[in-house]
């Protein structure tokens, strides 16, 4: 186990040296550069800007210089936000953007798999077709709508809930947490009900009613564990995705987080918070992706990587 | 901040519930109710004391989250408006954009208005207590004329000797034109007469630094804790993303009237989310309002919706260095005159933008337009001679002119240029491709000019002034995305910048502005106006064309609700004052201030039933209120606010209608400086 644990970080490596160069240079083909504005600069000072950026250097050097300071997890100054290092950024927002995730996330397993689990043992009942409906409205519902809506109602008219902003107050999560946890709770839901189906349609699920069991015993030692695996591997990159924020559910509820440092970064080509923050993402998809496996391992006996590695 | 919000919210349910219908257009328009606002103005122009909310907090929408708190390396609005609270440059703006003394009490101008020699008053002090010395204005100068700083915003020093030579790296820094006579007197040379060159210095880059935390804390000397600033506030806290928190700084040297306690920036990345947060009471003054929203604006909110005109052109850029615009200025005279301005800003920009032949906005003081025929016209006429001059230009129905309009991605320029180019088509048949670019993309393609043919462009003005303006069409500029080039227009530029008679320099900068629109290199739509929403609890500011507004000329008032709230309790107290042991231990004296007091209580609330003001329970959560629990304190306050309300007048609220908007704002004849950066 500790054999494949190293092999997959190992592996890691590649993967994460590929997502830099590929974002190093496309970030770098894109029109314009950072110090571009509707004032244009003298010639001089844009020179000298470049040149404290090491902006002026052949675009080789700067990408070893990168990949230096990247081993050393110096992300750089930021080219918009000359104050601040990417790394104070990605670590004032980052925390924002993981509470919020993790909470919407924990709001949609239970939500998302007890509605779920529901459904699939009324199968077409007009229970199950009444979760279904509201879960394919969940998912087709883009948060760009929900995310005013629930500000016009509950902020506006209702009273009940600050409009947005952020001081680490439950008052001004509620509303990003609901809009984030929505389509999960929509995914989840469908995942765990098409998979609790087919479970409880297997051999094993057969044997166990044939043993005499209990239905309660039968869902809940035998059917939902394995029935929970769809949704395991979904989780990986969800939760990565979750805890990096939403730039939509950030913009609309004013929510200082890690979303919009990859857009606004993107859209004002500060190349160093781009990369600081695909660099980030990428590492927290491959950490979360194999702790998915190995929850996997836990999960389902039929799979075990260290016999599959040795 | 909670507190705030929730205490409006019985209020923004009560307007939820007048508009409950939605917005069905056969509604009566309902404005929002919202508490009205206490304006009385002593004669001495500042607030009555009782008039003053308990909690002077603002709390300001202010667009993007500015790039840095440095002063000489930063740029963009937001940055600058936060700037101009934390620093006070030689110069300040008064609220309606005149300059005024700022850490300079007063100044000398040489008879050939190349030397000024400023005077700093002897109390001006760094947030921390240090003085304000020569020594700081002329390294501040130096730094941020040194290359080393790379300072974005660095063309406001360039009037100064040497200037240009500092920012190429030619010269030492300290070769500028500036230097320390002594302790208070700084002396700056220019390179010539710079009629605007005080309001210049109002702006960021010639800001003083304090240099012991400078050298302490290098790049991250403009963080909380680090920064030491000279101006009414000083940095508190700065959360990316989220707020900027100024306080009132106690060294400044104005402290006595500075009303505001804490001024709360906050950036919006989503005009609607700045909205939302406004109408829940989570703002005091918005950055600006959504374009789609004029209607809405309009019916519920007129009396806090501010349009005023802004010192601004957005205009049309034709590419000059290729075809089809190359040569033939009849072609786009022809292109100028088919679009209906009038229609332009009546039915798509909507907030009473000024529709505009003109590049430099009207209402700069002392300066006239040149004249222009075609502007006497009728539309008709206009559109006639349009297809005249497009004929001549060799297009007809059958050989139409086919051009690209790109602009960066938005909405409001997008409706724009669909407009004009609806214009183009019905008049003349032009067929217009509409291509949005998103900013940098667009940015670079207008610099190169080598696909571009016809641009959208905007340009506000730096200081008020015409050559603000004209000079981004010189050949050299940086700005001048045209192409265009006329050596008649730049040598009249280079003799506005030596001329040194007022008049003789108004006439060559009119001459320009003619030149320039013969040729007609841009096609100007309509003069700019601001919109925000103000709370108008906000008092103290006025709408000036610079659209730059200062917290330390601001205040909070009460409402009429927590007036007569705070009327209330003051009663109370006094009676309480009069039942309590405290009369016995307090001297005669009390005794009289007190009965004076339950007078005037009796006049007020005469006052207040016959205003049929109701009041508020809500409003009695007001901490300074029920602060006040000696009654010494509370008889004392109440004989103050007697002889207040004996001297004071009423006065009109501030917030002006768009209608009035023109003719309401008066021009100052000082110069105002700059907007560092263009709507996007």
């Amino acid at each position: 186990m500790i054999a494949y644990a190293l092999r997959r970080l190992l592996g890691a490596i590649p993967t994460l040296l590929m997502l830099i160069t590929l974002a190093f240079f496309m970030i770098r083909l894109s029109p314009g550069g950072p110090f571009d504005n509707e004032r244009t600069l003298p010639p001089e000072i844009e020179a000298n800007l470049n040149a404290r950026y090491h902006l002026d250097e052949p675009l080789a050097m700067q990408y070893a210089r990168y990949l230096g300071n990247v081993l050393r997890f110096d992300f750089g100054p930021s080219f918009q936000y000359k104050d601040w290092t990417v790394n104070e950024l990605i670590s004032s927002g980052f925390p924002v953007s993981a509470t919020l995730g993790l909470l919407a996330m924990a709001l949609a397993l239970v939500v998302g798999l007890s509605a779920g689990t529901y459904a699939a043992l009324r199968q077409n009942s007009w229970i199950d077709y009444g979760v279904m409906t509201i879960a394919m409205t969940g998912i087709s519902i883009p948060t760009f709508v929900v995310a005013p809506l629930l500000i016009l109602v509950v902020a506006l008219s209702l009273g009940w809930l600050p409009a947005g902003g952020w001081d680490w107050t439950p008052a001004r999560m509620v509303m990003p947490v609901v809009t984030l946890a929505l389509p999960l709770i929509a995914y989840i839901s469908r995942l765990m009900r098409a998979s609790l189906i087919e479970v409880l349609h297997s051999n094993f699920i057969r044997t166990a009613r044939a043993k005499g069991l209990s239905e309660r015993q039968v869902i809940f030692r035998h059917a939902l564990k394995p029935a929970a695996l769809p949704v395991i591997s979904f989780l990986g990159p969800a939760i990565a995705s979750v805890l990096t924020g939403s730039v939509v559910v950030e913009r609309i509820f004013t929510v200082p987080g890690l979303g919009s440092h990859f857009v606004q970064g993107a859209l004002n080509r500060d190349y160093t918070l781009v990369l600081g923050v695909v660099v980030f993402y990428g590492m927290l998809i491959i950490v979360l992706n194999f702790l998915v496996d190995l929850i996997y391992a836990w999960l389902d006996p039929r799979i075990r990587y260290d016999r599959r590695w040795s | 901040m909670i507190g705030g919000a929730y205490r409006l919210f019985p209020l923004i349910l009560l307007l939820l519930s007048a508009c409950g219908g939605g917005d069905a257009p056969q509604q009566q328009p309902e404005p929002l109710s919202r508490p009205v606002p206490v304006v009385r103005v002593a004669a001495d122009a500042q607030p009555s004391p009782q008039d003053l909310a308990a909690q002077q907090i603002l709390r300001r929408g202010n667009g993007e989250e500015p790039e840095t708190l440095d002063p000489h390396r930063a740029q963009g609005v937001p940055a600058n408006n936060i700037l101009r609270d934390l620093f006070e440059g030689l110069t300040i703006e008064l609220p309606d954009g005149q300059v005024a003394p700022g850490t300079a009490e007063h100044w000398d101008i040489s008879r050939d208005g190349k030397r000024y020699t400023f005077y700093l008053r002897d109390d001006a002090r760094w947030s921390n207590g240090d003085v304000v010395t020569a020594e700081d204005f002329v390294f501040g100068l130096r730094r941020s004329a040194d290359p080393a700083t790379s300072s974005p915003a660095v063309q406001v020093l360039s009037p100064i000797v040497n200037a240009h030579e500092v920012f190429a790296g030619t010269l030492p820094a300290d070769s500028l034109g500036v230097r320390a006579l002594n302790d208070h007197t700084v002396q700056i040379d220019l390179v010539a007469p710079t009629p605007y060159f005080l309001s210049l210095l109002t702006l960021p880059p010639a800001y003083p630094v304090h240099r012991p935390s400078l050298a302490a804390h290098g790049d991250q000397y403009s963080r909380p804790g680090n920064l030491v600033s000279n101006g009414a506030f000083v940095l508190s806290e700065w959360v990316i993303y989220s707020h900027i928190l100024l306080n009132r700084n106690p060294f400044y040297w104005d402290y006595e009237k500075i009303y505001l306690d804490q001024v709360y920036y906050y950036p919006f990345a989503d005009q609607n989310a700045e909205l939302a947060h406004y109408r829940a009471g989570d703002l005091d003054w918005t950055y600006e309002v959504p374009s789609s929203q004029y209607d809405w604006l309009e019916q519920k909110l007129p009396d806090e919706l501010s349009v005023t005109p802004w010192l601004g052109t957005y205009y049309l850029g034709f590419n000059l260095t290729r075809a089809p615009f190359e040569a033939l200025p009849e072609l786009r005279v022809a292109l100028s005159l088919a679009v209906d301005r009038e229609l332009l800003v009546d039915k798509v920009t909507r907030f009473g933008e000024l529709p505009t032949f003109h590049l430099v906005p009207k209402g700069i003081p002392r300066y006239e337009s040149p004249e222009y025929d075609y502007e006497n016209w009728t539309q008709a006429e206009r559109e006639a001679e349009a297809k005249r001059l497009y004929q001549r230009a060799g297009y007809d129905e059958e050989f139409p002119l086919r051009i690209e309009l790109r602009y960066n991605t938005s909405a409001n320029h997008k409706k724009i240029a669909l407009a004009v180019a609806a214009m183009w088509q019905q008049v003349l048949g032009v067929e217009t491709v509409l291509i949005n670019e998103e900013w940098r993309v667009f940015l670079q393609n207008r610099q190169q000019g080598r696909i571009t043919e016809v641009y959208r462009g905007g340009w506000i003005g730096d200081y008020n002034d015409p050559y603000a303006f004209l000079e981004i069409f010189h050949s050299q500029h940086r700005q001048n995305d045209s192409g265009y080039e006329n050596p008649t227009f730049d040598r009249l530029l280079e003799r506005i910048g030596t001329e040194r008679i007022p008049s003789r320099r108004m006439r060559l900068l009119a001459e320009s502005e003619r030149v320039l629109l013969q040729d007609l290199p841009l096609l100007p739509l309509y003069t700019y106006v601001t919109k925000r929403l103000v709370s108008p609890r906000v008092q103290g500011w006025q709408p000036n064309v610079m659209d730059n507004h200062l917290s330390r000329w601001m205040y909070i008032v009460r409402t009429e609700d927590e007036l007569s709230q705070a009327d209330r309790e003051a009663n109370e107290q006094a009676r309480r004052t009069t039942e309590s042991e405290l009369v016995d231990t307090v001297d005669e004296t009390v005794d009289v201030l007190v009965d004076k007091s339950l007078d005037n209580l009796g006049e007020i609330a005469v006052d207040t039933v016959t205003k049929g003001v109701q009041r508020d329970p809500m409003a009695g959560d007001n901490p300074a209120v029920s602060a006040v629990d000696k009654s010494m304190e509370s008889a004392d306050e109440v004989q103050i606010q007697r002889a207040e309300m004996d001297a004071e007048v009423e006065a009109e609220p501030e917030p002006e209608s768009i209608a009035g908007a023109a003719e309401a704002q008066e021009l100052s004849p000082e110069l105002r400086p700059e907007r560092m950066e263009e709507d996007r």
